[in-house]
This record gives structure tokens, C-alpha cells and sequence, in this order.
């Protein structure tokens, strides 16, 4: 009896594992056989093409003047890069003001903080088309990093303070004895002990310009300046299904890396999370 | 009179409060801030003013936008300065106090190292509030100001000038018919799309980590991989994949899944039922691995002793899950789980990437699967209804705070917190 049901309930399980992992890979799979499938057409679309062809492929570094792919590769990488630079720098200074320092207003300020992740940045969309006019910074890739990172402060800051705070205060003090500055004890103790929610911050900044098409649709406007978004969208909007399979090679490019890093990022994602969220 | 009041009393104008207890050069530096605050912002603060005030009077020579950011910038200097105002006066007090009580004032060397001292967690965190000033709360300010004025498609700078209208705007979401409907239509579907999707994908996400958890199953390595995949790709590739597999004419879902079963093609992105549908499945896909990941780090941490005294007592498979795990996890990813509904209700890209909110609705601004967030979008980008797209911000942001706030203020995380 007893193993009749844990049979029944294992049937089930690996029945559930296995159609949850079909659902999954399957429109990966599709993409993948997409990307390698000839012609535009994905009427004959199979999962595995008869005649792969890595045509397209070389298509999207032909760099034609309506498709520069490797050009929003580059300015994607760019863009993410600096905004996670920047994210890392402010929010490990205000994490450690907000753990380590009394100071007046700290308690308005987090709440204005905590108002300010709820306020999606999307509702400052009108100003920021009308503002990257007046500033003559349309197609800026500057404007939009400093506008990510000053996204990114608020939320990543209670991230940050939450951690720091699980670091024991003893640490500092007893660094403060030895004569340390507040600087060196920032950097010689409190940074190397954060190394998880740094990891934290820094793929919230690598990837929310990634995920970003807001932002980047309203301050972009020129076809050299877009970022993968923007540009792998206008690909499969302006002609659907006529251009599918290149959009599909040119998502497989940048889906790969990204995934990798996931995949190998995801233990440290985690801890660093719960351990921010439960205790912050 | 004594010290503490004559002093305020001077430092009306900054620095003389300083030099009344002789403290020549901090009196100087007040003076000197003070000085070229004027100097440098005298034309700006004298045009904003003006300008958000009036938002200008002749054409062409006013553009009443640029003016409103002029003075809303304007806005933002006198604020800061009235902060430098506030120090300087209650400088000034506090060094009066002491006098009154006879204590020996800091030397120079020592009030730089309190200023240091004190100033430390400012001086790191200044500049990335300015970043957040100038990135964040001044758009917002922005926007919001924008609701209260006729900004529109027809009343646009440098053609025209803008008015203020007070709360007109407001007014005519409720009042206009087409407006209104679709305002509730939108505001409905949003409503429903957010629970639905949320809770579908939260309660994927813990169902999986529970099953794949189970000491039984094998290669559980492999399956978290598989299933952690959606959260590794980035979405909007996954989300524009979708957009193709449910292509109604070249789509796999109708041509290959569909035909297999012997189901007639569904027009997936023309009937605004079937889009919903869809779009709610794509976000239980797309959002589940994220809750997965989290409940499967609980379910680690949980002791396992718990277990072993529960069997000990005779507890079913399923009490213990009801009574052991389950509370678990609730506990630990309670806040996880309220930021999947905010995330949501503001998910604009799954919408606008899938088929753009559509299908078309007739006699509508909105689409038939458009939630406020695009339909917000829309009004800006392509109908620059910008009052309007102000208007309906503010109110969302007012209900997204709000309830944020409520849900926090129960929470424990905000009080440790602030």
C-alpha cells in the first residue's frame, strides 16, 4: 500500500518534470531551428531543418545599413556595462551610509526610497521624451546609463543596506580601534564581505538595460543607436514573418551568453537575495 | 540678549550668525555659498519662477514646456538652497547655545573633523541622490505637473502655448464617455491580469520546486537547469519568440501543436479573449523559474529534523506539506512574492511586445490586451494625448503606493528597515 502510493506519486512527478521541460524547450528548439532554417518563410518551418544553412547568420553581420546587428550588440554590451559600473559604485556607498551611519533624515529618506522603487521610472516616460529634446541628447547612450542607474539606486539600496546590516557591526568597530577610516573600513572589510550582493546589484544593472524597451524606445530614435531590444523588435514588427528566421539567429547570439551566465550566477542570485529580502 | 538668539537673529543673512562668535571663515564660506548661490542662479530662478508660473505669454518666443522645466529645476535649487539656508541658521543657534552655557567653543581643526565626521555618510551618498534628483524624482515631478496643464497634440509648444487647467484632465477621464469606458476597461483587465498571471506563476514556481525536491527524484540537477531556462533567457527574446510561435499564419502553436491534435487554429493574436489567454500562460512561463529558484532555497534550509519528528508523530505526506513546508516557504518569500504583483501590474513589455496590446479594439485608444502601463505608453508615443498620459500615471502611481505602502507597513521588513 504504502509504495503503491509513492509509485503513483513518483509516476506523476517525473510526468509533471517531463511535460513541464517539454513545454519549456520546445520554443527554444524552435528558435534554434528556426535560426538555421533557409529562406524568410517559416511556413515550412521545421525543428530540424532539412537544409540548415548558416545563412542567416552571416546576414546579421553583413552590417547593411537597416540591420546593423553588430552594432547593437556593441552598444547593448556598452550601455549594460557602464550602467552596471555605475550601479555598483552608487549603491555600495549609499548601502553602507544607510547600514553604518545615523544621520537626520535617514529614516524619510529610505521611505522616499521605498516610494520611489514603487513608482515605476515608466511614469517619468513623458518627461524623458520631452526632456532628451530640450537637452538635445536624443540617441544619447549617456543620458539613458545615468537614467538606468538612478533607477536602479533606489531599490538596489535596500538590497544593499539589508545586507550589509547581517554583517556584523563588530567588524567595523573593532577596525575603528585599530585606526582604521571609515573609507579603509569600508573598503578593507565591508566590501569583500558584500561580494554576494555585489554580484546582486551588478547583474540587476547588466541586465535591466537588457530588458529595457521603455527607456531605450523613447530616447533612441536613430537605427545605429538602438539596442538589441529595440532593434531584434522593429526586426520582427516591420516585416513579421518575412525577416522571423534572421530575428531568430540574432536572438540565439545574445540569449546564449546571457544564459550562461545565469546558469552559473544563479546559486550566488539566490543567497544573495533571500538573504537581503528576509533581512532588509 | 542671549547668544543663541541674537545669533539666529543675524545669520538672516548667512554668515553674519558666524562672525557674531567669530568663527571668521565659517561665516565667510556661508557668505561666500550664499554669494554665488544668487550669482550663479539669478536668471534661471528668475525665468522659472516666471515660467512655471505663467508658462509664457508670447509665441513664438516662449516654449511653455521648456519653461515648466525651467522652473521646476528652479524649484529644485531653492529647495537645496533653503537646506544650506537651514544649516546655516541652526549653525549659528547651536554655537549660540554653547556660548550661553559657557562651554568652549571647537577650535577650527575640530569642527572640520566633526563636519567630516557627521558629513561622511552625506559626502558618499551626495552624489548618487544627485543622480537620482536629476534621473528619477525630477521626470517625476515632470510628469506629474504635466497632468495639471493642457499638453496635448493640438496645444503643443513651439505652435502654441500650454495652460495650466487645474484638474480639468481628472475631470474628463470620468466624464468623457469614450475616455471613461476605456479607462475601466483597461483598468479592469489590468486588475485581472495581475492576480491571474501573479498567481499563476508563484504558485508554478512553488508546485515545481516542491516536486523536483522530492528525495526520491533523480537527476534533479538536470530538471532545475531545464527549468531555471526561461529566467536565464533574456525575456523580451523570449516574449518576441512567443510573438512568432503564435503567429496566426506561420506560428507554430496553430500550424504544428494545434493541427497535430486536430484542433482548428485559434487566432491568437486578433480575438482579444484568446491574446489574454495566451499572454496569461506566457507569464506563468516566464515568471515561474524566478519563484522556483527562490522556494527550492528554502526548501533547502529547511531542517530536516522537522520532518523526521512530524513522520515520528504519524504525519501524512500531504500534513507535512501543509503544515511544515508550506509555511516555510510562505514565510521566507512573502515580500518575493508581492513585488511578482507589482512587477505585473506594471509588465509593460510582455504586453507591447506580444502583439503591441492589441488586437485593436474600434472607437478606442487602447487595445483589447493593453493594461494601463501601455495604454499610457500609446497615449505618449503615438497619440500625444501627454496630459492625459500624466493624468493616468499619477492616479496609478497613487494606488501602486499606497497599497505598497499598506502591505509594508504590516510587514516587519519595513520597520527593522527604517
Amino acid at each position: 500500500m504504502r509504495n503503491r502510493s509513492r509509485l503513483i506519486r513518483l509516476t506523476l512527478s517525473y510526468g509533471v518534470l517531463i511535460v513541464m521541460s517539454i513545454m519549456i524547450l520546445y520554443p527554444l528548439a524552435w528558435t534554434i531551428g528556426a535560426s538555421f532554417n533557409p529562406g524568410n518563410s517559416l511556413i515550412s518551418t521545421s525543428i530540424i531543418p532539412k537544409n540548415p544553412t548558416l545563412a542567416h547568420y552571416k546576414e546579421l553581420f553583413e552590417g547593411s545599413a537597416s540591420l546593423p546587428y553588430g552594432q547593437w550588440y556593441v552598444n547593448s554590451v556598452k550601455i549594460s556595462f557602464f550602467t552596471m559600473v555605475g550601479a555598483i559604485i552608487s549603491v555600495s556607498f549609499t548601502g553602507y551610509a544607510f547600514s553604518r551611519f545615523r544621520f537626520k533624515g535617514k529614516k524619510n529618506t529610505l521611505t522616499v526610497f521605498l516610494l520611489l522603487q514603487m513608482i515605476p521610472q515608466f511614469s517619468a516616460l513623458i518627461a524623458l521624451f520631452v526632456l532628451a529634446q530640450m537637452l538635445d541628447m536624443v540617441n544619447s547612450h549617456w543620458l539613458l546609463i545615468l537614467l538606468y542607474i538612478g533607477g536602479l539606486i533606489p531599490m538596489n539600496t535596500y538590497l544593499m543596506k539589508g545586507y550589509m546590516d547581517s554583517i556584523p557591526m563588530e567588524l567595523d568597530e573593532s577596525a575603528r580601534i585599530d585606526g582604521a577610516s571609515f573609507t579603509r573600513t569600508f573598503w578593507q572589510i565591508i566590501m569583500p564581505l558584500s561580494k554576494p550582493m555585489l554580484a546582486v546589484v551588478a547583474m540587476n544593472g547588466f541586465t535591466v538595460p537588457l530588458g529595457d524597451f521603455v527607456l531605450s524606445s523613447v530616447i533612441l530614435r536613430k537605427t545605429e543607436a538602438y539596442t538589441l531590444p529595440i532593434g531584434l523588435f522593429n526586426l520582427v514588427n516591420e516585416v513579421m514573418g518575412a525577416s522571423y528566421t534572421t530575428f531568430a539567429a540574432g536572438a540565439i547570439l545574445i540569449s546564449i551568453p546571457i544564459a550562461i551566465v545565469f546558469l552559473l550566477l544563479q546559486r550566488n542570485f539566490v543567497s544573495g537575495l533571500t538573504t537581503g529580502g528576509t533581512k532588509g | 540678549m542671549q547668544h543663541r538668539k541674537l545669533a539666529l537673529l543675524l545669520s538672516i543673512i548667512p554668515g553674519f550668525g558666524q562672525f557674531y562668535h567669530r568663527q571668521w571663515l565659517k561665516g565667510l564660506l556661508f557668505l561666500l555659498i550664499t554669494v554665488s548661490f544668487f550669482v550663479a542662479f539669478k536668471d534661471l530662478l528668475n525665468m522659472g519662477l516666471w515660467g512655471i508660473v505663467t508658462l509664457g505669454t508670447e509665441i513664438p518666443r516662449d516654449n511653455s514646456i521648456f519653461l515648466l522645466a525651467e522652473g521646476l529645476i528652479a524649484l529644485i535649487v531653492i529647495f537645496l538652497g533653503l537646506i544650506v539656508y537651514y544649516l546655516n541658521l541652526r549653525d549659528a543657534y547651536k554655537t549660540g547655545v554653547m556660548r550661553d552655557n559657557k562651554q568652549t567653543l571647537y577650535t577650527l581643526r575640530q569642527q572640520y573633523q566633526h563636519v567630516l565626521f557627521k558629513g561622511y555618510p552625506y559626502l558618499i551618498s551626495g552624489p548618487a541622490f544627485l543622480l537620482l534628483l536629476f534621473a528619477v524624482v525630477f521626470p517625476i515631478l515632470f510628469s506629474f505637473a504635466i497632468a495639471f496643464t493642457n499638453y496635448d497634440l493640438y496645444n503643443s509648444p513651439p505652435a502654441k502655448l500650454v495652460e495650466w487647467v487645474g484638474f480639468s484632465t481628472f475631470k474628463e477621464i470620468f466624464t468623457v464617455d469614450i475616455w471613461r469606458s476605456t479607462f475601466f476597461d483597461v483598468l479592469a483587465w489590468t486588475v485581472v491580469w495581475t492576480i491571474v498571471a501573479s498567481t499563476l506563476q508563484v504558485a508554478l514556481g512553488i508546485f515545481l520546486a516542491v516536486v523536483v525536491n522530492q528525495k526520491e527524484i533523480r537527476f534533479k540537477k538536470l530538471f532545475r537547469t531545464i527549468l531555471v531556462l526561461p529566467w536565464a533567457v533574456p525575456g523580451f527574446v523570449t516574449i518576441l519568440i512567443f510573438a512568432g510561435l503564435f503567429n496566426d499564419s506561420f506560428g507554430a502553436v496553430n500550424n504544428d501543436i494545434l493541427a497535430a491534435l486536430g484542433i482548428d487554429a485559434i487566432p491568437w493574436l486578433t480575438d482579444p479573449n484568446w491574446s489574454r489567454f495566451a499572454l496569461i500562460m506566457m507569464q506563468g512561463w516566464l515568471g515561474f523559474p524566478y519563484i522556483f529558484l527562490v522556494t527550492t532555497g528554502v526548501l533547502q534550509s529547511i531542517p530536516e529534523d522537522l520532518y523526521e519528528a512530524a513522520t515520528i508523530d504519524g504525519a501524512s505526506a500531504f500534513s507535512k506539506f501543509r503544515h511544515i513546508t508550506m509555511p516555510m516557504i510562505l514565510l521566507s518569500i512573502s515580500p518575493i512574492i508581492i513585488t511578482q504583483f507589482t512587477f505585473n501590474f506594471n509588465n509593460f513589455n510582455i504586453i507591447y511586445l506580444f502583439n503591441a496590446g492589441g488586437p485593436a479594439v474600434p472607437d478606442s485608444t487602447a487595445g483589447g490586451t493593453d493594461i494601463l502601463v501601455s495604454w499610457i505608453y500609446k497615449l505618449t508615443m503615438q497619440s500625444s494625448q501627454y496630459a492625459l498620459a500624466a493624468a493616468l500615471t499619477i492616479m496609478l502611481s497613487v494606488v501602486v503606493v499606497s497599497i505598497a505602502l499598506w502591505q509594508f507597513r504590516k510587514s516587519s521588513t519595513f520597520k527593522e528597515g527604517a
